[in-house]
């Protein structure tokens, strides 16, 4: 892991859709293994480009997302490296035995991506809202579950799934990020990136609200509370260590995620947290909630996804510290 | 009313249908505007004059339900409902707004006259055929109507579904699969050929017929031919155009989702109002 943080974080130019499809091909043109599946939503996810230039290794199956997980099983069984991709709900939700069985209890060799993490569903409303899609998928034994914060990480993680065996998943937001990682960062599957020091508590956050959590941070520093920040990218497995090492040093937790506060992100540090080092824990996200439709700036207000919770919560917290 | 003056009527409320629906999305900019306009002349049709439903009661236990499967098509069922009075034209207004009871996908909950809650592909058929079964159950002679997308039936849920509903012999069912050849990423047969569909609904039971899924008439006269299938569930395969009425969604390749602009918008809505005058 080698990781330099922007300068200045700022809305990627490309969105992160392209770049997952430029870091395909790139590692299709060099290993003939790789195949990419998609369930009629190709275009939703950029991958026309990859589709044109490898079109034998391409399958679009259409619209069923069950059969698309199985075929990947399959075609992995046969030494292939895949890579499936539909909405998150779709591609977690719709084929969760699938994925259990053929590619986990199986133990084949499965990438899937699911698109459009939690409120970024926007205007499709409820039903292709995932906030239970890692959730679902902590499940599944010995499973790798990734949420790339920005474009640099993105292309490093998928690169790195290709060399390696076992089922994965990417949360894939398909819009542009807004970027925390410069060009030529590294980053190692399974440990968290701290991105700002502090001694007061720990934002532990991943996705779209580890920019929330670093304004988070800055706002509370003006307020003389210090914040420590850390990325935690990988859900499954997590970096325990660094959860310990938070409680430890800052004695109160408080998690980010665009995502359910069950068996997310909260969850799981709870659990570390609660048999190893037991802190006061605020969990940010989305408590037992269906999605809506809406625009991404209201549904952030409407389930609370903002740095002005995070800072609520941070403050919460410290106010139950154990003294 | 002669059954001519009758067309006539189904052919306006179209037309009515697609208006509205071009508002809705073009008012927003962007849209499912491809196969919202596809099924357009089917739900003329049923909401103008085929299903039995009262605006006044929308829940009312006798009603025909309509689930409408492909529930990315939404937006041309909440132009019918609101034409039909199940709530106010203004409403319209709200699609995918903050709080609106208008979601891009269908919603039971939130829109009054939908009867279900549809959008991830497939499970609309399941839902039609247990609804079928629980009204026949109560002794009701109502029926449902069921729609579905070209692209949708490569779910294997909706197989699985018709198959069930065969073996139940589900005479109050009816399906409408909305051919319009194409889905997401392009036309169905280029990404998964879906073959004779009329010859495997047949081949699974039901009662098939195949029409000009842009004629109100055959449409029409396919549904009464239908409910004069007895002992199995039927199908009416549509023959449509995605994008149907509205030239350049028709004309646009990708046309599943697109964006609109109020020029686009005004100069279909001039078309469309252009054929209600002459018509
Ligand atoms: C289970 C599921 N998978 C994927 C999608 C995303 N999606 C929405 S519409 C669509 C294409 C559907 O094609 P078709 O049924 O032919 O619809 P039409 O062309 O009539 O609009 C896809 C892939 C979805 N809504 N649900």
């Amino acid at each position: 892991m080698s990781v330099i943080l922007a300068e200045k974080r700022a809305k990627e130019e490309k969105d992160m859709r392209d770049v997952y499809c430029e870091t395909l091909m790139e590692l299709a043109g060099k290993d003939r293994r790789i195949v990419a599946l998609d369930a009629d939503l190709m275009n939703s996810v950029g991958m026309v480009p990859f589709a044109r230039a490898f079109p034998e290794r391409t399958f679009n199956v259409g619209v069923q997302e069950a059969n698309m997980i199985g075929v990947a099983a399959g075609l992995s069984a046969t030494g292939k490296i895949p890579f499936a991709h539909s909405f998150a709900p779709f591609a977690t939700r719709r084929c969760f035995d699938q994925i259990f069985l053929s590619c986990g209890y199986a133990k084949l060799n499965v990438r899937i991506v699911g698109s459009d993490p939690g409120v970024t569903a926007a205007f499709n409303g409820g039903t292709h809202m995932p906030f239970e899609d890692m959730g679902i998928l902590r499940n599944v034994p010995n499973i790798t579950i990734m949420e790339p914060t920005d474009s640099v990480m993105l292309k490093d993680l998928v690169k790195q799934t290709a060399g390696l065996y076992g089922v994965f998943y990417i949360r894939l937001l398909r819009r542009s990020a807004v970027k925390v990682y410069e060009e030529g960062s590294t980053f190692e599957i399974g440990k968290a990136v701290q991105l700002r020091d502090g001694s007061d508590a720990s934002i532990l956050a991943t996705g779209i609200m580890v920019d929330e959590a670093l304004k988070a941070a800055e706002t509370l520093a003006e307020e003389g509370v210090s914040a420590r920040v850390i990325n935690v990218f990988t859900l499954k497995p997590l970096d325990k260590e660094a959860v310990i090492i938070c409680a430890r040093e800052t004695g109160a937790i408080v998690t980010a995620e665009n995502h359910s506060i069950i068996n997310g992100l909260g969850s799981a540090v709870a659990e570390v947290i609660a048999e190893n080092e037991l802190v006061p824990l605020e969990r940010v996200g989305v408590n037992d909630q269906f999605g809506e439709v809406g625009h991404v700036d209201y549904l952030k207000e409407k389930f609370n996804l903002t740095y002005d919770e995070i800072v609520k919560r941070v403050k919460k917290v410290l106010t139950r510290k154990i003294k | 009313m002669s059954g001519q003056e009758k067309i006539r009527e189904l052919e306006k409320f179209a037309v009515q249908i697609r208006v509205e629906t071009l508002k809705e999305i073009g008012t927003l900019g962007f849209g499912h505007l491809g196969g919202a306009m596809s099924i357009v002349d089917t739900l003329a049709v049923l909401y103008g004059g085929v299903m039995n439903i009262d605006p006044q009661n929308p829940s009312w236990e006798e009603r025909d339900w309509l689930v409408c499967s492909k529930g990315h098509a939404g937006p041309a069922v909440y132009a019918a409902l609101a034409l039909r009075k199940f709530f106010p034209m203004e409403e319209l207004e709200t699609l995918n707004k903050p709080g609106t009871r208008l979601p891009s996908h269908c919603d039971r909950n939130l829109t009054t006259g939908i009867d279900m809650t549809t959008g991830s592909l497939g499970q609309g058929a399941s839902l039609a055929v247990g609804i079928a079964l629980g009204n026949r159950l109560d002794g009701r002679t109502s029926y449902t109507y069921l729609i579905l997308g070209d692209g949708e039936i490569q779910e294997g849920q909706v197989w699985e579904a018709v198959l069930y509903a065969a073996h139940q012999k589900l005479d109050n069912l009816i399906a409408f699969v909305d051919y319009n050849k194409k889905q997401l990423d392009g036309y169905t047969k280029d990404i998964n050929d879906l073959g004779d569909i009329k010859a495997k609904f047949e081949s699974f039971g039901w009662h098939a017929q195949e029409v000009d899924g842009s004629s109100v008439r055959e449409i029409y006269e396919a549904i009464e031919k239908a409910k004069g299938a007895k002992g199995r569930p039927s199908v009416i395969v549509l023959h449509t155009v995605k994008g149907k009425g509205c030239r350049f969604a028709e004309n646009a390749f990708l046309n599943h989702h697109m964006t609109v602009s109020k020029e686009q918008m005004a100069e279909a809505i001039a078309e469309l109002e252009q054929q209600l005058q002459t018509g």
